[in-house]
């Protein structure tokens, strides 16, 4: 993320570009790096995920204004990859045609952000017919309201790429990893699933993975299965936060851990 | 920067207020009010007043108390609040045995089943957890330190109940959520494995409370600041059933008498067979009885009993061996008050247990003071004055407090647009740039 902060949202005048295929200029969507994770939220946020509207986020997988209820008795599909903090959507893209019938969601809480990911996505549906329709935004804050996102073991993929490193141990609170989080991320995970975290800030990365190590319900994934696992690749190449790490030479500290069932002694 | 000013006041002063507390224990042994930082308690065996001591080591209430408890089995009891003290008691001899500091201030207080443990929330939503067992010479060990064993992230927690069985920790917060945990064999370690959220309300949850048919099925009824009562399936985070207070009260009351739109949930208790839920409405002078069928698993409205104008009760409480239900009103810290005075109001319904032959006299009703248990000694002891019905003002002022304490509490700020776009100007990371 460069340097020019607070310049005007474009977001209304990008739309119908986007509509076009043309993809929105990041210029008009710049927003501070770092947003407030305690302040009360004044978006909307559903009641609880049977109240999640699906088919405006994915159109293609929800035709039509619920027709067909009865018929089709197959259960309509469900989010199964979060990327928490998505920033400018660079992971969601990258993940999209690895996994074309998997219902993926950016959670993002800066609006400006968000509304540019939004953009980015109508256009990338608009310029290429058939693809990105399973990969979707919501702006958010998933700290507070993961369980009104997600059912219990709903998801198969957590991602948490780069973010905020709030160095202050007065501001540790508000780190997206936390035992106390962990616990409502290990809820909305199904058994077997897998958390993925990465950072360049060396002190982050040895605090995420201490607390997934600490925590009962996470275990760590062998380095033979992190090598063979195609999405770790895209941790640390597919985003914009990567590639300016990439850039200026920086290093990059992962963490992947499977969601286990509980082994009570 | 006008209205800052203004806005802050309005937040400090609301704090000040603490709505009265009741509880009784579960044999009906005893029955306690909490209001400001005083906690009254009466021996109902006895039928005297109990003096407290306290010879834990540690200082005495001296902010208001915010939450007070028995354990199940009736031989602890837990008083905590604004002063970031935990005060456990035993109920046998009133003697305080552990005052447990906490970083912050409290919010909510549970005993485990076992009496094992205690666990309170504070204000930034984290779940402390600390054992009580005794070490051999019968003496607690004094270093022991709260372990935090879940948090609700940085949102008020509001209650706090195990289930009757004692394998769930359920707690509720402001942020309209209630968090149904496992609660592990040892809970040293943290109450990690969520079993369920029971996501459903649309403003704060205020109260939670588990009911029962039979041992191993029991159910949980919340209510919460969009004037609803909702009744649980915890384990599976099912919500059965909503009733809306707001729209009964509609019918109910002339509309000149609905001052208050709130109509938020105070407090619900629930009778010990579970066929009934006592409710508190703010801005409704009564209680407000629901049936409710936990076979067939539905809320209904059973009936209103109505009490006088000021009298709007705070809180609620029962035990499991009497029929009465427990009501108070008060509020601490009233500017208007002297600081010696902190008046409560109490009133008691009888036959609080579904009957289906519904004569009148076994229906219930309030009690007039002549007829509460021990008379005119433990409404003394428990209101602090005897004639407080008579003083009006004194209830009306308490009142138009209590409209304002705990919504100020609870209730999100609403900001317009302007105004919020306004405060981002006045940031000041922006200003030491420009």
């Amino acid at each position: 993320m460069t340097s020019t902060n607070g310049a005007g949202g474009g977001g209304g005048r990008q739309h119908q570009a986007s509509a076009a295929g043309k993809l929105p200029r990041k210029r008009f969507y710049r927003a501070r790096a770092h947003s407030n994770p305690l302040s009360d939220s004044h978006f909307p946020v559903p009641v609880s995920p049977d109240e999640f509207d699906l088919s405006q986020h994915y159109p293609r997988y929800f035709p039509g204004d619920k027709a067909g209820d009865g018929e089709e008795a197959a259960l309509p599909p469900r989010i199964r990859f979060a990327d928490v903090g998505c920033g400018f959507g660079g992971l969601l893209v990258g993940l999209s045609p690895l996994f074309p019938d998997t219902l993926m969601i950016g959670m993002e809480l800066r609006d400006k952000v968000t509304e540019y990911v939004k953009e980015r996505i109508l256009a990338l549906r608009a310029s290429n017919p058939g693809q990105y329709d399973n990969i979707s935004v919501v702006r958010t804050n998933s700290m507070k309201y993961i369980p009104n996102y997600f059912r219990k073991a709903q998801l198969t993929k957590m991602f948490f790429l780069f973010p905020d490193p709030h160095f202050k141990e007065k501001n540790h609170r508000r780190r997206v990893i936390s035992m106390q989080l962990l616990d409502e991320y290990a809820y909305v995970m199904e058994v077997g699933g897998i958390i993925y975290t990465i950072t360049d800030v060396e002190e982050l990365g040895d605090w995420m993975r201490s607390c997934l190590e600490k925590h009962p319900l996470f275990e760590a994934l062998p380095e033979e299965e992190i090598k063979a696992d195609p999405v770790v690749k895209l941790l640390s190449t597919a985003t914009e936060e990567s590639q300016k790490v990439a850039r200026n030479g920086g290093q990059t500290f992962h963490a992947i851990f499977r969601r286990i069932s509980l082994q009570e002694e | 920067m006008e209205d800052t000013t203004v806005e802050e006041a309005e937040v400090s002063s609301a704090v000040e207020f603490a709505p009265a507390l009741i509880a009784a224990h579960p044999h009906g042994n005893s029955v306690a009010v909490a209001i400001g930082l005083e906690l009254r308690v009466f021996d109902l065996r006895s039928g005297c007043p109990v003096s407290l001591s306290d010879d834990s080591g540690g200082r005495s209430h001296s902010g208001s108390i915010r939450a007070i408890c028995f354990s199940v089995s009736g031989a602890l009891f837990a008083s905590t609040g604004d002063d970031k003290l935990v005060k456990v008691w035993k109920t046998d001899s009133w003697r305080c045995i552990r005052t447990i500091s906490s970083e912050k201030r409290v919010s909510a207080v549970a005993f485990s089943n076992n009496d094992l443990y205690i666990t309170y929330a504070d204000k930034f939503g984290v779940i402390w957890l600390v054992n009580l067992e005794e070490d051999g010479s019968g003496h607690v060990s004094v270093d022991i330190k709260p372990v935090s064993i879940l948090g609700h992230y940085c949102s008020i927690i509001t209650s706090m109940k195990f289930s009757p069985d004692g394998r769930f920790i359920a707690t509720a917060d402001r942020d309209f959520k209630i968090r149904v945990t496992l609660f592990p064999k040892n809970p040293l370690k943290g109450a990690h494995e969520i079993q369920s959220f029971c996501l459903g309300h649309t403003d704060f949850v205020s109260c939670i409370a588990f009911t029962s048919i039979s041992e191993n099925q029991s159910f949980l009824v919340s209510g919460g600041g969009d004037s609803t009562v909702r009744l649980w399936d915890y384990i599976n985070g099912c919500l059965l059933d909503t009733f809306e207070v707001r729209d009964k009260m509609g019918e109910l009351l002339e509309p000149n008498d609905q001052d208050d739109s709130s109509q938020a949930i105070a407090d619900i208790c629930p009778s010990n067979d579970g066929s009934l839920i006592a409710v508190a409405i703010q801005g409704f002078s009564g209680v407000m009885l629901l049936a409710c069928d936990l076979a067939g698993k539905k809320l209904s409205f059973r009936k209103v009993i109505t009490m006088e104008k000021s009298y709007i009760p705070t809180s609620l409480a029962s035990s499991f061996s009497s029929e009465l239900l427990w009501t108070v009103m008060g509020a601490s810290n009233m500017p208007s008050q002297a600081s010696s005075q902190l008046l409560t109001r109490l009133r008691i319904i009888r036959c609080f247990q579904n009957d289906t032959v519904s004569s009148s006299d076994n229906d219930p009703a309030t009690l007039e003071d002549s007829e509460v248990p021990h008379g005119e000694k433990l409404l003394m002891a428990l209101q602090g004055s005897l004639d407080i019905a008579k003083q009006e003002e004194v209830l009306a002022s308490v009142l138009s407090a209590l409209k304002v304490s705990m919504h100020k509490m609870l209730v999100k700020k609403h900001y317009s647009e302007e105004r919020r776009e306004q405060r981002k100007r006045g940031r000041n990371d922006k200003k030491i740039k420009s």
